[in-house]
Order: structure tokens, then C-alpha cells, then sequence
């Protein structure tokens, strides 16, 4: 692994529910001061809160390079509707847009919509990955120059690069192609959080930032090398994908020094709710250039614990350090989230297929 | 009955004329082939087309829905403006850049989930803080239902019983929060169960009311369905009467309506959709007219309009010359995704006699009844037809669809809205926050 290989790092803002824009607003605005990769917003329909994807087109305009991934479930909503959000999120936001691909497991989930009754994890991660297909596929169903205003014919389109994507998958078919043209990234960026064993292979196949959980490097070097290995075997490259090891943070305390009997190095311990680090900003440097250095992660998804406390502490403390040591850019080079994870815009998957659909 | 928000008032009894602004992205009359047409999917367009509206103090903003791209005989449709955003996120992200203008998004209540939705219109009416409207529209067309898992499931009779509960269950549950206290500023989540005849869920929302209460609906629609459903539960009908006499006809056929529903006739405001063109004087703007008109028809516009009226391959024919002598075939489907024109024979006998009488070619045909604007006049002029209409009962405002993105609304706040000022029939201010202030619709009664 190079030593020059970048650092991602990434934020949530999400925390205790908020119905109104501005705290949103201030804690993406926050995480693009430090430069971070991108922010995440979770959503359930189970829990009082807004509309993730509605949040961060909100905060689009009010922000200028940092990405912006929100959780969409695949269980009861339209694959043709979360391909058309997800994309015009990707031009709201001139390029930032990603989503964390997750599904609805519960049958209290399920009775919002009573349509169907909750079935196994497995099933809808399958089916959550079918989602993930048809979404890549109707982000590509019009090709790039698609669009010619050709005056001459009196031509908007040439009808020759739009594609019919005819996808069937096990619960549904979509016939396309998409109403919204293909969004700035090709693809916007596609996160699963591999945390569960069915969420894994969907990771492999779809994803390009993986989410893992570990409380040692070794144990994430280990998840990493099986997901690259997974994705190769899918035909992918493995380093088109981004490893980032998700981490509670509680900064409240301040630096405490490493208690006795301890490693000196930082720690995270797991818990139910995942691997939770909590002490100071620096120590926290100190732990991500580590796992970064030896080539366990490419980078970490933090969840502060208390946003408005902890992400402020992450950036000032934590990413500050990290600049400094010259770990982690100061800048956005780029303008799209897929540059700033050092990601290529994808090819087209019909733009030489020949033949109108 | 219920506590009526402050509506703006026009002096001396006059009526107060309504605003607001279509986004001219996908429909045949948006001449995309002029110099001054830019993108009708990047963000820019939209920001600049709603700050424009907001600067001219318009009631709202008004986004148009596309789930299946057109085709006409079996290829996909090529010569009108074609993609567009998805309207919800493009709204909350028109949010962030605008503080007063009404937000409004049409969306189908065919394909999609009541729970879902109207999270997603609660989540719009919180984050721009009372702004939200949604155009309810509905779809019986297995065409569009080949992008969806419900598929083309509907018959026509049972879209608006499934539209209208559908709009019943997203009450119910943009009601199911208790009222702020000074203790929980929001409310808290009640348990909802609905059980109907299409829908039975139950569970907890998720999204507080907003300062408006409730997202102001819209229905857009003319049939007896439609205005029954319009008088039942709408807030704001988008008709299409573009007539003074036929505007009238619609708005007191509707306005009757409400009472049967325990409803004031202010209680809905009628707004057709319309179309304009300025000039400095009115023979200027004629001539202005006339020349989109034949931008909006070009030759091969005017063969495939013809060829949806006939349901046959009419390729062969000069859309120069005179219209064909064979009849149409009633039963050939040859454009999907659009709406009908209606009985085919009878349009067809329609267009031959209006030919036949002005000596008019297949172009000129099409130009004469498928792209008559509205309202056609210098400034002056435009603003007296806009301000009759509402003084005579025709409308209580008008939904303006400019045909240039994103430049078309310019000319019209700038010249237009002075004069209907001026008048005193339309506001200097905005007077409230919100969009049912705006409008001066009462805010919504809760029930349960």
C-alpha cells in the first residue's frame, strides 16, 4: 500500500431529531471548514425526524464542496423514484451527492405502508441491491450528450442515447429510461454499511464507500482485504472502493491521558451500538493516523455522540491536528464528492452499446 | 368555522389578483431553440426562474412531474424539451434560497405511498417553514406504470376514490402531532391507524406540523371527478380555461360546489394556467406572438401533432401543405405519455373545417389550435386582461408558464406586476410567511 494513499474522512450530523434547517445547515458548513469527504444523514420511518434527502438538498445551496449522503431505504419505496431523488440531489449540489443504500427490516416499518409484511434481512438486502443495480442503470440510460438542441433537425435529443434499462428483478421491473438526465457524478456516490453479514455482499457489488466495524486495525485490515476480495471476484476493482471504519466519538471529556495498564495508543472498545471511542480531539488524531498509516482503513465515518459538541471538536481538535501534520488536506482540490474520494467518474455503461432501445 | 389567515386586500372592493410561476422545462411550449434558452435541469435555472418569482412577490412556485419519457410510435419523443429533475428535492433546495415563495410540487398519487409522501411534503413545509404546496395528480396509464412496482394497476373510476384517500390519510396524519406547548415547542406523535378501501396502515409520523399547518394542496383537472374532488378537498384548482367566458362558466360551476362540502367559496382559489407575450406596443408583442408560435410548431412538430390526432404514419405529408383526406383511425395508440386530445374524428373534422375556412396548411393548422397564448399585449394591456379576469369571476389568479428557461419571467415582473401594483389589485409586500398566508386560505382545522 503507498504511503501517499489519502485520507477520507467523513461526518454524521444527524443525532437527536430537528425540524428545522439551520442546525443542519451549520453542522455541514462545520465539516466542510475541515475539509472532511462528506456528511451523512441516517433516516428510518420509525423515528420522528425529517426526510433525510430533503434535509441535505436544503443545505446543498448553503454549502460548497462537502458531500452529501443520505440514507434511502429500498424496501417501500419505488427503485424509479430513489434513482430520480438521489440524482437530482447529485444537481441540487453540482456533483456532492451520494446515498447510504439500508433497508426496513420491522413489521412496525412495515404497517406505515402495508403493502407487504416485513420479511428476512436477507431478502431485502437482495433486494436492496437490485435497487442499487437498477439506480446505476437509470443513472446511465441517458447517455452524457444525450442532450443537442440540434436546431438544424429541430432535435432536443438524440433519441439514440437514451436507453430503455428493461430491468427485472425479483420484486420489480423498471422499464426507463430515467426522466432526470445523468446526474453530474455519472453516479452519485453509492455508501452501504457493511455492518451485517447480508449487507456485506451488497457492499461488494454496489458500494463505493464500504462502512465496516472494528476495534482493532487488524481486525479492519481483515474486513477491508475480504471486501476488496469481494469485489474482485464481482469483476470490480478493489481500489475502487473506500473502507472507512464507522466510530462513535465522545469528545466531551477533553485529553485524558491513556489510563494506566492501557497500551499507550489510542482505543476503541465495542459495544452494541459499535465501536465507541471516547476521550480527546488529539488522541483521536492519533488513533485515525494510525489505522490509516498501517493500511487498515482508508479513512473513518465519525458519529459524534452530541453533534454540535463532539463535530466541532472532530474539526477544530481532531482534523486540525491531522492537517497539520500534513495527514489530511486543508483544501477540496476537487468540486465533486467523487474527487474528493479520489474516485473516477463512471463509464457509461450503454454510450457504446450501439443502437437506439 | 375556521380562523382565517390575513389575506393581502385589494382597495375599494377589488379583488386581489394571485400569482404564481410554472417552471417552463417539459411541455411543447417552451421554445428551447431560442439564443436566450439556457438548461432546464441545472440548479442555476431554477434559482434564477424563483428568485425572479419572489422578487415579483408570487404567491408560488409551481413544478411539473414526468414518471415515463414520451414516445411517439414506439421511439422516444425527440423534439420538445425532454428530462427534469425530481421536483421534491429540487423544491427543498429552492428553499434555501428564497424565504417568502410558495413551493409547490406536483406529484402522483398513483405511484406513490401515503405514509412516504407526506413525510416528504411535511419535511418540505418544515425546512422552508411553511411554504409547500403539492399538486395532486393521479394515473390510470399502464405506459407510465412500467417504471413501478404497482405496475398500470388502476381503472380510471377508481384514481380519484384512491387520490382522494389519499389526500384524507396524509391529513391524518400531518394531524396526528399534538399541538406545540411551551413544553415540547413541536408536539409530540400520536399513534395514526387508517383503514379505507386502499389503504390501511398505522404506526407514528414522524414530521410536526409546520407554521401553515398543512401543505396547500392543489388539483389540477376539469372533469366531473376532478371538480367534485377539486370542491371537496383542494385549497388552489389549476384549470385551464384560458377564455373569459369559459373561465367564468368553470369558476362558478366550481365555486358552487363548496358549500355542499361545508365550505366558503374563498375557501378555494381558482388559478388556470396561462401563457403571454409582451411587446412595447400590442401589434409589437403580436408579432412577437406569432413568431413563437411557429418556434413552439416547428414542421415536424406540426407532422407529429397531426399524426396524434390521426393515429397513423402521416411522415409523407408536407406539413406545409394541405391536411390529408383520409379520416383518422379512431382505435391506433401512436403518442404515449400524453394527454388525449379527445375524440380524434371529431378534432380531425374540427381542424379540416378551421383549414378549409382560413386556408391554412397542416403547419398553420396546428399553429392556430394547439399554441395560442393567453394574454397578448403591451404591458398595459396584459395587466388590464389579468386584472378582468379576476374582477369578473374568471380566476382568482393565474398559474404563468413563461416559454423561455430561465429568462421567460423577467419582462413580466418587471413591467407587468408595477401596473397590476398600481392598480392596487396585487400586493407591494409580502404580507405573511407562509404560503396559506399568501393565498388567504384559512389554515386547516385539525381533527382527531
Amino acid at each position: 500500500m503507498p504511503a501517499t494513499r489519502p485520507l477520507h474522512l467523513a461526518a454524521e450530523i444527524g443525532g437527536p431529531p430537528r425540524y428545522d434547517a439551520a442546525d443542519y445547515v451549520a453542522l455541514a458548513r462545520l465539516a466542510e471548514r475541515g475539509a472532511l469527504d462528506f456528511v451523512t444523514l441516517q433516516d428510518s420511518f420509525t423515528r420522528p425526524g425529517l426526510d433525510a434527502l430533503a434535509v441535505l438538498a436544503r443545505v446543498a445551496p448553503a454549502t460548497e464542496r462537502i458531500g452529501l449522503v443520505a440514507t434511502v431505504t429500498t424496501t417501500h419505496t419505488e427503485p424509479f423514484h430513489v434513482s430520480s431523488a438521489v440524482a437530482t440531489l447529485d444537481w441540487v449540489s453540482r456533483g456532492r451527492a451520494g446515498w447510504v443504500v439500508d433497508v426496513s427490516t420491522t413489521p412496525a416499518q412495515a404497517r406505515l405502508f402495508g403493502r407487504r409484511h416485513a420479511a428476512p434481512p436477507e431478502a431485502l438486502w437482495r433486494e436492496a441491491g437490485e435497487v442499487a443495480e437498477v439506480a446505476a442503470r437509470l443513472w446511465d440510460s441517458w447517455e452524457d450528450d444525450a442532450e443537442i438542441r440540434d436546431t438544424s433537425t429541430g432535435r432536443f435529443v438524440d433519441r439514440d442515447k437514451l436507453h430503455h434499462v428493461d430491468f427485472e428483478g425479483g420484486m420489480f421491473t423498471v422499464r426507463g429510461p430515467a426522466i432526470v438526465p445523468r446526474p453530474p457524478q455519472g453516479h452519485p456516490v453509492t455508501v452501504v454499511d457493511a455492518a451485517g453479514e447480508h449487507s456485506e455482499e451488497t457492499a461488494a457489488r454496489h458500494a463505493d464507500v464500504v462502512l465496516i466495524r472494528a476495534t482493532r486495525p487488524e481486525e479492519a485490515a481483515a474486513i477491508r482485504e475480504r471486501l476488496r476480495a469481494r469485489a474482485a471476484a464481482h469483476g470490480r476493482r478493489p481500489d475502487a472502493l473506500r473502507v472507512l471504519a464507522a466510530l462513535t466519538v465522545n469528545l466531551g471529556d477533553g485529553e485524558r491521558p491513556a489510563e494506566p495498564g492501557l497500551e499507550s495508543a489510542p482505543r476503541t472498545t465495542g459495544g452494541a451500538g459499535g465501536p465507541y471511542y471516547r476521550g480527546g480531539p488529539v488522541d483521536l488524531a492519533e488513533l485515525i493516523a494510525g489505522w490509516h498509516r498501517g493500511g487498515a482503513v482508508d479513512g473513518f465515518h465519525v458519529a459524534p455522540e452530541e453533534p454540535a459538541r463532539d463535530l466541532e471538536r472532530v474539526v477544530n481538535g481532531t482534523v486540525a491536528l491531522l492537517q497539520h501534520r500534513s495527514r489530511f488536506r486543508t483544501f477540496y482540490p476537487g468540486g465533486t464528492l467523487r474527487e474528493h474520494l479520489g474516485l473516477t467518474r463512471p463509464a457509461n455503461r450503454y454510450a457504446h452499446a450501439g443502437g437506439a432501445s | 368555522m375556521t380562523t382565517g389567515a390575513p389575506g393581502p386586500t385589494a382597495p375599494a372592493g377589488r379583488r386581489t389578483v394571485h400569482l404564481a410561476a410554472h417552471f417552463p422545462g417539459v411541455n411543447s411550449t417552451t421554445v428551447w431553440a431560442d439564443p436566450r434558452a439556457e438548461s432546464q435541469i441545472a440548479f442555476s435555472s431554477f434559482e434564477r426562474l424563483a428568485r425572479t418569482a419572489e422578487r415579483g412577490l408570487f404567491d408560488f412556485f409551481f413544478l411539473a412531474e414526468g414518471l415515463r419519457l414520451r414516445e411517439h410510435k414506439g421511439r422516444i419523443h425527440d423534439l420538445d424539451v425532454v428530462g427534469r429533475p425530481e421536483s421534491l428535492t429540487v423544491l427543498n433546495a429552492l428553499a434555501a434560497v428564497t424565504d417568502r415563495l410558495g413551493l409547490a410540487a406536483t406529484v402522483n398519487a398513483t405511484f406513490n405511498e401515503p405514509f412516504e409522501l407526506a413525510r416528504r411534503l411535511a419535511t418540505l413545509d418544515r425546512l422552508s417553514e411553511g411554504r409547500a404546496a403539492w399538486n395532486v395528480v393521479t394515473s390510470s396509464d399502464a405506459f407510465t406504470g412500467e417504471n413501478f412496482r404497482r405496475g398500470g394497476y388502476l381503472d380510471r373510476a377508481d384514481r380519484y376514490t384512491r387520490a382522494a384517500e389519499f389526500v384524507a390519510t396524509a391529513r391524518e396524519l400531518w394531524d396526528s402531532w399534538t399541538p406545540a406547548t411551551p413544553a415540547s415547542p413541536y408536539g409530540v406523535p400520536r399513534p395514526f391507524a387508517h383503514t379505507g378501501r386502499h389503504f390501511e396502515i398505522e404506526g407514528e409520523f414522524t414530521v410536526p406540523r409546520s407554521p401553515q399547518g398543512h401543505p396547500v394542496v392543489i388539483q389540477a383537472g376539469d372533469s366531473e371527478e376532478g371538480r367534485e374532488f377539486a370542491a371537496a378537498t383542494a385549497d388552489v384548482v389549476f384549470s385551464r380555461h384560458s377564455t373569459l367566458e369559459a373561465g367564468r362558466a368553470f369558476y362558478a360551476d366550481t365555486k358552487a360546489r363548496l358549500a355542499r362540502h361545508g365550505r366558503r367559496p374563498a375557501d378555494l382559489k381558482i388559478m388556470p394556467g396561462a401563457t403571454y407575450v409582451l411587446g412595447d406596443t400590442d401589434a409589437e408583442a403580436q408579432e412577437h406572438a406569432a413568431e413563437i408560435r411557429r418556434q413552439q410548431v416547428s414542421p415536424q412538430n406540426a407532422l407529429l401533432a397531426l399524426e396524434r390526432v390521426w393515429g397513423r404514419d402521416l411522415s409523407a405529408y408536407d406539413p406545409e401543405g394541405p391536411l390529408p383526406d383520409i379520416d383518422p383511425d379512431p382505435a391506433a395508440v401512436i403518442a404515449q405519455g400524453r394527454v388525449t386530445d379527445g375524440d380524434p374524428l371529431a378534432v380531425a373534422a374540427r381542424w379540416r373545417a378551421l383549414s378549409e375556412a382560413k386556408g391554412l396548411s397542416i403547419r398553420g393548422t396546428v399553429i392556430e389550435t394547439t399554441a395560442r397564448q393567453t394574454f397578448v399585449g403591451s404591458p398595459r394591456t396584459v395587466a388590464e386582461a389579468l386584472d378582468t379576469f379576476v374582477q369578473r369571476e374568471a380566476a382568482d389568479g393565474f398559474i404563468l408558464i413563461p416559454h423561455l428557461t430561465p429568462g421567460g419571467l423577467d419582462d413580466f415582473v418587471d413591467r407587468v406586476v408595477p401596473l397590476l401594483q398600481e392598480r392596487g389589485v396585487f400586493r407591494t409586500e409580502y404580507a405573511g410567511t407562509t404560503l396559506r398566508s399568501h393565498l388567504g386560505l384559512p389554515d386547516p382545522v385539525r381533527k382527531g
